[in-house]
């Protein structure tokens, strides 16, 4: 980290209280833009650098304490793909964005629908039509432009899996098919990251965490011969309620995946079914 | 000949299969050694539907052998997202 860098942080921040009162060195967004710009930097880089030297930038002052300066420097210095931008997707983009990790993979061939927008955060009746990953992209330069965000327009199938995650700290499955979550499954195995996968039909929901090694999507799904394409979210759509839900507990995992933090649901898995209000974790070993 | 030793089980259904719930769910009689297969032949559920079983909180399989006072829970494939 330059000097000058180091000293035009200290010049643009100012002291804030927070709510409980303690108070702290911020640094406003418009100053994070401005000293990127001069410093030729990503602002995801001066939001580091302001990090390291104790000073918070405002975007992430309500993350604090829940997160430490490390730890969102941690998230910031992480990269999370994200299979799929539908409904679980575009939640999940949402979210990690607003979290503060600094790198995403969007992962997506698809455009949207009209039938997309009863469930599909990033789905607006003007964007039918218009690629997923796209318009993902541009949601997260208007929560934050100084994100580091790759888009791969490419539906997930067994030749593309190992090349559109590489690279990845954590995946995040919010894919529509059993078949491309198995090669999915398979990729992130062998990449030896952690994946977060989920599925929703009707009102209700599954999430679980594999870690390279842990019990296979085999156990839990079946073995690819045998495994159907679709399940019966054929027959009973999704609401977006649970779509929702699911999207947020998924980016939970994710970040406490990252941080070493928490419980994830590794070798767990949480069930949840709205219609009857039970959300229950079942050991899958 | 013999008096068939009966038990209660409790049942949980998911998604699709929650057409399948009988109304005695919380308390539903079923054979002595009955297995979580004959549990879905009687609820007259397609053994495919079945795709995650689970008893008492820890995954199950069809050939699992109930208990009395078991909670079993059935969840049909999913795929959504």
């Amino acid at each position: 980290m330059s000097d000058q860098l180091i000293h035009d942080i200290q010049a643009a921040s100012q002291t804030l209280k927070r709510p409980d009162g303690d108070a702290y060195r911020s640094l406003a967004v418009p100053e994070i833009q401005k000293i990127a710009a001069a410093a030729g930097l990503s602002g995801r880089e001066v939001e580091v650098a302001a990090l390291e030297i104790g000073i918070i930038p405002e975007r992430y002052t309500r993350n604090m304490k829940s997160l430490s300066a490390a730890e969102q420097v941690k998230l910031l210095n992480s990269t999370v793909s994200i299979v799929g931008l539908g409904g679980l997707g575009g939640t999940v983009t949402e979210m990690l964005a607003r979290i503060g990790i600094g790198r995403l993979n969007l992962i997506d061939g698809d455009v949207f629908e009209d039938s997309n927008l009863n469930r599909q955060i990033t789905s607006t009746t003007a964007k039918v039509g218009l690629s997923k990953a796209d318009t993902a992209r541009k949601r997260v330069a208007q929560i934050n432009p100084g994100l580091s965000v790759t888009t791969q327009q490419l539906f997930l199938d067994e030749q593309n899996a190992a090349k559109l995650i590489a690279g990845s700290d954590v995946v995040v499955d919010c894919l529509d098919s059993l078949k491309s979550r198995y090669f999915l499954a398979v990729a992130c195995r062998n990449a030896g990251a952690p994946l977060v996968v989920a599925a929703v039909a009707g009102l209700s929901g599954q999430v679980t965490v594999f870690f390279p090694g842990d019990i296979g999507f085999e156990s839990v799904y079946g073995v690819p011969g045998e495994m159907p394409e679709k399940g019966v979210e054929t027959r009973l759509g999704n609401l977006a309620p649970i779509v929702g839900m699911i999207a947020n507990i998924e980016c939970a995992e994710a970040v406490k995946i990252l941080l070493g933090r928490g419980n994830p649901l590794r070798n767990r898995m949480l069930l949840v079914d709205l219609l009857e209000s039970t959300f229950e974790t079942i050991d899958l070993v | 000949m013999g008096t068939q030793i009966v038990m209660n089980i409790q049942i949980k259904l998911f998604a699709s299969l929650l057409d399948k719930l009988p109304v005695n769910a919380d308390q539903f009689p079923v054979a002595d050694g009955a297995t979580v297969a004959d549990l879905v032949t009687e609820l007259d559920i397609d053994p495919k539907d079945a795709k995650l079983i689970f008893v008492n909180g820890r995954k199950g399989a069809l050939d699992s052998v109930l208990a009395e006072g078991d909670r079993v829970g059935l969840f049909p494939p999913i795929g959504g997202g």
